[in-house]
């Protein structure tokens, strides 16, 4: 534990990474307000009942030194004036909190989706995250690019989810609430950030042994910056004349192991479906679903041994020798 | 009130001889007898509570700090699964269907229980689950003596126990020991019913029983309706994972939501199934220490009826991130929320039956005391998850880890507590420590509130549930640390009860039959009662009989 702990001790309460009372997309926006009622509601309920509870547990407590303390007190069986007030007025909060309730339920879940919508098509996987824009010809992994969606001239992006194995659930709460990935069924949910910048979040629900590093992000970028990662997402990766020595020979070691019964570089001989996509692997900035930084030590020793960072992932220890390590990772740095 | 604490023993000049082991062993082996296989339950449950605990001190010891590597990835996953299962299958509902077993024909003038053997039966059953699913440490890998615990999570959601994502037998006996658990109490609750229904002394009216009875009725007619599609879906598991059916097997075509409805069919009323116990418990011990009679007798029955029709109405609240659909969600919305007003109703009556009387602090008031204020936020924080777009943020989270647990040990287990305070003198003949009884819930108070109250946090700061370590830059560590050296306080608090026990079974002073001062009938007998217990079935006129004897000049009857 050499990192600071009052660095960590000082992360703001509400603004944190991943607080859900700092959303920053309308979905999120209006649980947000939702949330305030019903805590306000909570809070009053609180008040009143733990204050009567104090003050009869105070005020009725036993005490030796009265007069009649050996005396039974007073027997009172009940009174059903009592009891139908504390029936009705619970219903009406009920009532209350029911609208308020649904009017959020359907303005999130039967919003209308505006024709300038993204359409992002998401299959979850033990233990990453697949996704491609099937309108743009892109597939990625675990970095999910959205645009930030103007208020005036919205342009939420629709994710379409399923999962490939079991389920998994994708929940970035500063955008919106949770979805689960279940497979052999399609749900739906939508995103609209007004603000560029990166959000967090993970896998929330349990998938197997390596549920806990499903880490997810997603990057708002501006109109500008996301036509620019469209553009170089839908170019082929690397221009074989621009390769350098090593990394043709990366490339070789690449295609000739089984490396590419999983994975796919678009324009290649590899066209495996089975992991993450690697056409464009350099302009990412983390590895093994979130988990990592993408430098080429951290890539190189998770070619070597995946489960010394991930163990339980499905991607097997490729047992390649020095040198084709170093050539593996000088090619897969090159996919930019 | 406990002026027969003191009391010297009662004179039994005849001392019986010594038995030996074995035939006090075969004794307990083939016992038939309500009292003796209630106190197996208790005793078994007690066991498993303190290993789940254990567990449970593990994963905290795990997530106390980011990164951390105390335990691997598949232990913590096994230890959580184990903890969950153990804690809900062979701790409250062997405990609670324990002190049904034992108090409940003591409170209705009954000698037994309608069916003795099939109540041993039960129990035995129960212990063999309990049994298979520790056994999975060593065999569930087959025949080389090597094991893994099942690490699919409590509530096993399909596909991840189909064969091609848990291999090996950790699932089999996971589904084994649940379907083993399942029956034991099918068995249970039915005896409870014909008892309750059928064995009730003369004069005693559904009207005049005990609310402790009612709750448990009410408790058992559930167990009917909800045990059975749990077992259905452990049988459709098994099928599945050895006679190539395809229920829950999605890589062919199967309905992992399928599973989650039966699970929660089951899962969200056992959790009243649990709970309502707990309130049986209360409605006993509250009044006795505030020496008056219950506050709204038929209120108190008509919730807890209530409260079981509507539980079995609420159960996709689990679901509202599968994409049911809005339609669907607003539904279990209205239906969760709805279920908040019988279960105020209990509240404020408890808190009119403190209102008025003289409220005697004894360690099982104290822990009944902890209970109503901690159930009061339980259930505040359940409206928040009711709310679904609410629950969109903080299910699965840690947030939602919080609230249960209030539910599980800060109303439940608290009571339990308490009714052990309170009925322990029966059970064996001898009082308490009062005074190690109340460090006990000041220590288990504190460490309660550390663990569960800071636990809510991180859920607010986005940290999902059942994740074997995490991020350090996520401000998530403060507060783990916080919660997990709460742990530590439980544990000691727990210790301190567990040595009481064993203490006062020696030591603690003579109870006599009726130490509390109370009105229900299983305080008319011995302590602890005979194998008979009335020599005489008695008669009753009202509610609290023994209320009647005592004050001849006003009896309950004449209000009735």
């Amino acid at each position: 534990m050499s990192r600071n702990i009052w660095a960590l001790l000082s992360s703001d309460f509400s603004h944190g990474s991943t607080s859900i009372f700092a959303p920053a997309g309308t979905p999120a926006h209006s649980i947000f307000s939702l949330s305030l009622l019903v805590l306000g509601i909570t809070t009053a309920i609180f008040l009143i009942v733990a204050g009567l509870l104090l003050f009869a547990v105070i005020r009725y407590r036993h005490r030796a030194s009265d007069a009649n303390a050996s005396q039974e007190p007073p027997q009172i069986y009940g009174s059903t004036q009592i009891e139908l007030s504390w029936t009705v007025i619970p219903v009406l909060i009920v009532v209350l909190l029911f609208l308020a309730t649904t009017r959020i339920i359907l303005s999130t879940q039967n919003a209308p989706k505006p024709a300038a919508a993204l359409d992002v098509t998401i299959v979850g996987h033990q233990y990453w995250w697949e996704f491609s824009y099937p309108k743009l010809g892109i597939v990625t992994a675990n970095e999910l690019h959205i645009p930030v969606s103007d208020p005036k001239h919205p342009t939420p992006t629709y994710l379409t989810m399923t999962s490939a194995d079991t389920d998994h659930s994708f929940w970035v709460p500063r955008l919106a609430g949770k979805m689960d990935l279940i497979p052999n069924q399609i749900n739906t949910m939508w995103l609209d950030p007004q603000t560029p910048g990166l959000y967090l979040g993970q896998c929330a629900q349990y998938c197997g042994i390596q549920h806990a590093k499903m880490l997810l992000r997603v990057y708002a970028d501006s109109p500008a910056d996301f036509a620019a990662w469209v553009a170089r997402q839908q170019k082929p990766a690397n221009n074989d004349a621009t390769l350098d020595q090593q990394a043709v020979a990366g490339r070789a070691v690449f295609q000739h192991s089984v490396c590419i019964s999983c994975h796919t570089v678009a324009g290649t001989v590899a066209t495996g479906r089975f992991g993450p996509d690697l056409t464009h692997l350099a302009s990412r900035d983390t590895i093994a679903s979130g988990s990592l930084p993408n430098t080429p030590a951290n890539l190189r020793a998770f070619i070597d041994n995946p489960a010394a960072f991930k163990p339980g992932a499905l991607m097997p220890a490729m047992h390649l020798n020095q040198h084709d390590l170093d050539a593996v990772t000088a090619y897969l740095s090159t996919l930019k | 009130m406990a002026t027969h604490t003191s009391a010297p023993a009662p004179s039994t000049t005849y001392t019986p001889p010594r038995r030996l082991v074995l035939d006090v062993l075969h004794d307990w082996v083939t016992t038939v007898d309500h009292k003796k296989l209630g106190l197996m339950y208790i005793g078994y449950a007690l066991i498993f509570l303190v290993i789940a605990g254990f567990q449970a001190l593990l994963m905290r010891v795990q997530l106390s700090i980011p990164n951390n590597t105390f335990v691997s990835p598949q232990t913590f996953n096994s230890l959580f699964t184990m903890h969950g299962t153990t804690m809900v299958f062979f701790v409250g509902m062997p405990i609670l269907f324990g002190f049904g077993n034992y108090l409940v024909p003591l409170m209705i003038g009954a000698r037994d229980m309608a069916f003795p053997r099939l109540n041993a039966f039960s129990f035995w059953i129960s212990a063999f689950g309990g049994f298979l699913l520790y056994f999975s440490y060593f065999g569930a890998s087959g025949l080389y003596g090597a094991g893994n615990a099942p690490d699919v999570g409590w509530f096993a959601y399909a596909p991840l126990t189909a064969r091609v994502f848990s291999p090996g037998h950790s699932t089999d006996y996971w589904t084994l020991a649940i379907l083993l658990s399942g029956i034991s109490s099918i068995g249970t609750a039915l005896n409870i019913v014909a008892t309750t229904l059928c064995m009730r002394c003369p004069g005693m009216k559904l009207s005049r029983m005990p609310l402790l009875v009612w709750l448990y009725l009410v408790t058992s007619s559930l167990v009917f309706v909800t045990i059975s599609p749990l077992t259905a879906a452990q049988i459709m598991l098994m099928l599945d994972r050895y006679a190539g059916s395809h229920f829950f097997d999605t890589q062919a075509g199967g309905s992992a939501v399928l599973w989650m409805h039966f699970f929660w069919i089951f899962g969200h009323p056992e959790v009243y199934i649990l709970v309502l116990p707990a309130f049986a418990f209360a409605n006993e011990i509250i009044p006795v220490f505030s020496r008056k009679a219950i506050f709204g007798y038929p209120a108190m029955v008509a919730a807890s009826v209530g409260i079981g029709f509507i539980s079995l109405s609420v159960w996709a609240h689990h679901m509202f991130t599968v994409g049911l659909g809005p339609g669907a969600n607003t539904f279990f919305v209205l239906a969760t929320m709805v279920i908040s007003v019988p279960t105020g109703i209990k509240l404020f009556n408890w808190l009119a039956t403190l209102w008025g009387g003289k409220i005697h602090f004894t360690a099982s008031m104290m822990f009944a005391i902890g209970f109503l204020f901690q159930f009061l936020i339980a259930g505040l924080t359940g409206i928040m998850l009711s709310v679904a777009p609410f629950d969109w943020q903080l299910g699965s989270s840690y947030f939602v880890v919080a609230h249960f647990h209030y539910v599980l040990v800060g109303a439940i287990l608290f009571m339990i507590f308490s009714a052990f305070y309170y009925w322990y003198p029966k059970m064996s003949g001898r009082m308490l420590s009062e005074r190690l009884g109340k460090w006990h819930f000041w220590i288990f108070l504190i460490g309660f509130h550390l663990t569960f109250d800071f636990m809510h946090v991180p859920g607010l700061l986005g940290m999902p549930r059942r994740i074997y370590t995490y991020e350090a830059d996520r401000g998530w560590m403060i507060w783990n640390m916080i919660v997990s050296s709460g742990a530590v306080f439980q544990a000691a608090g727990t210790l301190l009860f567990v040595y009481n026990m064993v203490w006062s079974y020696f030591k603690g002073p003579i109870a006599g039959p009726d130490p509390w001062d109370a009105w229900t009938l299983e305080w008319s007998t011995p302590s602890p009662p005979p194998e008979y217990n009335f020599a005489v079935i008695p008669t009753v006129d009202s509610r609290r009989p023994l209320w009647d004897i005592k004050h001849p000049d006003d009896p309950d009857s004449r209000y009735e």
